[in-house]
């Protein structure tokens, strides 16, 4: 269940965080909540819920007169234009568990948003303190930067202050700057499945389904390639067979693959051009063109039996005698 | 990177500019790699050496030594006479981890250096440049730390062997007695010598000014006691583009005063962006190069789109004159990635004659380039946090000659 106001107030209380209250009629927008404190000092803050194309979330929490543009906001993160809009309704309750017009940082008390990434404007240093709703839209407290640096720290969150109105330059040599924001790790929202790698050739259709089906399965247990600046966490846990750990599926794989190229080379046409000498054409043909690939999947097989040897080794304490 | 400096020679403002820090040709032209063979002072790459490759290591010479990809060199015969004798030699080559993603043109000198490795059976060191990427493009430490990181799973998706393959970032690794080589190159090199040969002014911050002998010293065995120990005399082969030449002339002039062997180089021309010859690869133009993490759709439009054609304008045109070859971008990526020489050649007869078309072209390139990719891809998958760490660890390898 998620927190409920008094319990989130109860928490601040003792982390002894300095806050004033204010209760108010329930405000769905900034413009509404500063009819009822705008003359308090401090910021009014405005909370963004998005989304990116990866179902990933964040909060934005910027002051109200920040200006923060989705899609420079969404370039510095690494997600190319346009690769960030607002999260879904449903996201708020089943993710934040706050009501509509209620996105706050203090949503991240909630175990549901540990996959949250929460972006802070700097701005909010240079105020006295603060206005958040604490996970309820009839109330708003305000504190110092300092202090909502304190709570977060205790639900072991990284209090990260950014300039969110920069647009700094990314390219090649300028990597996005706020790419270090982008979650690692699952998301709880459910999405359309991941797309596998389309992997459309000028081979028959035979070659492209078993392409495919090494793909997926690679896919599942691996860390999917596009995603820019996951954490890998030592795969422990998520040690799957794969065709370069496993040498039933790495033998079935190369079979596979030679199958296909075989059954594709010997056609009415090629029977009928090489007759008798159609056998050393089609082996020539398989050595070309599987080469490559094949050392490919060798060396990596290769490669992935040392790396978890070595890893077994070095991790190896042998207890004293 | 470095200013718009070119060194004393401020005449040279017309000729073209190859540093490591600019390319550019002349009055917007194509490099002219003769002039820069003569410039530089190495030597062509020429058949029998290409030859001699071939009989060495029983097996047909990688394509990019059979169409001139890797056309220039500097004492690779010693390492061959060397080779011949029973004695064998270790490769080193890098990278400057400044990116995310790396683009084709990235991938060339590790693919080359992956084929030397199986070809000689000899071990290899990359070192990844984090230091000097947080130098002159103003990254953060940690930073250019995760992109080296990021860069090596692409690297170890080249297939390298990790039972021949030691990878590290200079911010780890510098020290000991890697650090005791720099500070032996540093001594022989004036600060004059490296504003002659880099360009460097008095607003520049010194760590630039002393980074040259990061890049030399992996040249030396005796910077990687866990690998070389004892052997002093091992030989060192570097493959890289022909820019990094000015860091390597460094290294040779040093290597006999300090009691090295001078390392041998072997050097590739550059690979053309899309827009053709005269464009710069941008990485602000994600259309000017094919990325390993393009998809077989972005790969098909981004050729069909933006390669720059010697085709001719109409179709009739194009099959009475033919195609202009010199200039035409997806036969230049052709010669580069596509493996069988009968191919090529009836390809390049067919377009030249006007007898294929364009799109045929770009349709097979766009069929090679996507192979070269999701095979890319594929290996990369494979690629752990734990193999990262393996290829990266400070360990013997006991089997590199074997």
């Amino acid at each position: 269940m998620g927190y409920t106001k008094d319990q989130l107030l109860a928490r601040l209380k003792e982390l002894q965080i300095d806050f004033a209250q204010y209760e108010h009629p329930t405000v769905l927008t900034v413009e509404a909540q500063a009819k009822y404190v705008g003359d308090k000092g401090g910021g009014l803050t405005k909370n963004l819920f998005l989304k990116d194309k990866k179902s990933r979330l964040y909060i934005v929490s910027a002051l109200a007169d920040t200006k923060v543009d989705m899609k420079v906001l969404s370039q510095r993160l690494g997600l190319g234009k346009g690769g960030i809009r607002m999260a879904p309704e449903e996201a708020l309750g089943e993710i934040l568990q706050v009501p509509l017009g209620c996105v706050t940082p203090f949503a991240l008390v909630n175990e549901s948003a540990r996959h949250v990434s929460l972006l802070l404007d700097k701005g909010f240093r240079t105020q006295e303190h603060c206005f958040f709703h604490p996970l309820s839209n009839d109330m708003s407290i305000s504190l110092h930067a300092n202090d909502l640096d304190k709570f977060l720290k205790s639900v072991g969150r990284e209090a990260t202050f950014v300039d969110l109105e920069a647009n700094p330059p990314v390219g090649k040599d300028q990597p996005p700057d706020l790419a270090a924001f982008v979650p690692s790790g699952s998301t709880i929202l459910s999405d359309p499945p991941e797309k596998t790698v389309p992997l459309q050739g000028h081979t028959e259709n035979p070659v492209s389904a078993y392409k495919k089906s090494t793909a997926t399965t690679v896919k599942t247990t691996k860390v999917p390639v596009a995603v820019k600046n996951v954490k890998d966490k030592l795969a422990v846990a998520a040690h799957q067979p794969s065709v370069f750990s496993d040498a039933g599926l790495l033998v079935e794989e190369i079979l596979n693959r030679t199958s296909s190229l075989l059954l594709s080379e010997i056609k009415e046409d090629s029977i009928r051009q090489h007759g008798e000498h159609l056998g050393t054409v089609v082996a020539d043909n398989i050595k070309k063109r599987l080469s490559s690939d094949l050392k490919s999947l060798a060396i990596m097989f290769k490669n992935t039996a040392y790396a978890q040897g070595f890893y077994a080794g070095t991790h190896h304490h042998p207890k004293p005698l | 990177m470095g200013e718009d400096m070119k060194g004393k020679d401020t005449n040279e403002e017309q000729e073209q500019v190859v540093n490591p820090w600019e390319v550019s040709a002349k009055d917007g032209g194509k490099i002219d790699y003769d002039k820069l063979i003569d410039k530089f002072g190495c030597q062509r790459l020429d058949h029998s050496l290409i030859d001699r490759v071939r009989r060495l290591t029983g097996r047909a010479p990688h394509v990019f030594l059979r169409r001139g990809v890797f056309f220039a060199h500097r004492d690779f015969n010693d390492i061959l006479d060397a080779y011949e004798r029973g004695e064998k030699f270790f490769l080193y080559t890098g990278r400057g981890p400044s990116s995310e993603s790396l683009h084709l043109g990235h991938l060339i000198p590790f693919m080359f250096t992956r084929y030397l490795q199986e070809a000689f059976r000899v071990p290899l060191v990359i070192q990844l440049t984090d230091d000097e990427k947080c130098m002159w493009k103003n990254l953060s430490v940690e930073e250019s730390k995760r992109l080296a990181r990021e860069n090596a799973r692409d690297i170890i998706a080249c297939g390298f062997d990790i039972t021949r393959t030691f990878i590290f970032q200079d911010f780890e690794y510098v020290g000991g007695s890697f650090y005791n080589n720099m500070v032996k190159v540093e001594k022989c090199v004036t600060y004059n010598k490296v504003v002659g040969i880099f360009g460097f002014t008095g607003e520049d911050h010194i760590g630039k000014v002393s980074f040259p002998a990061v890049q030399a010293v992996p040249s030396f065995p005796s910077s990687f006691p866990h690998l070389f120990s004892g052997k002093d005399d091992l030989r060192c082969l570097i493959p890289c583009a022909i820019d990094q030449d000015p860091y390597f002339r460094m290294t040779r002039d040093v290597a006999p005063r300090i009691g090295y062997h001078k390392p041998s180089l072997i050097e590739s021309t550059f690979f053309p962006a899309l827009q053709g010859e005269t464009g710069k690869m941008s990485a602000s133009d994600p259309n000017s190069a094919i990325y390993v993490t393009d998809s077989a759709k972005e790969i098909k439009n981004k050729i069909n789109k933006h390669a720059f054609s010697g085709g001719q304008d109409s179709e009739e045109k194009h099959r009475k004159y033919g195609a202009n070859l010199e200039v035409d971008i997806p036969i230049k990526y052709l010669s580069f990635f596509l493996e069988d020489d009968d191919e090529l050649e009836h390809i390049k007869k067919e377009y030249a004659a006007g007898r294929m078309l364009t799109g045929e072209v770009k349709k097979r390139l766009a069929e090679v380039l996507t192979d070269l990719v999701e095979r890319h891809r594929l290996a990369r998958s494979a690629v752990t946090d734990e193999m990262v760490d393996a290829f990266m660890a400070v360990r013997p390898l006991p089997n590199m000659f074997d």
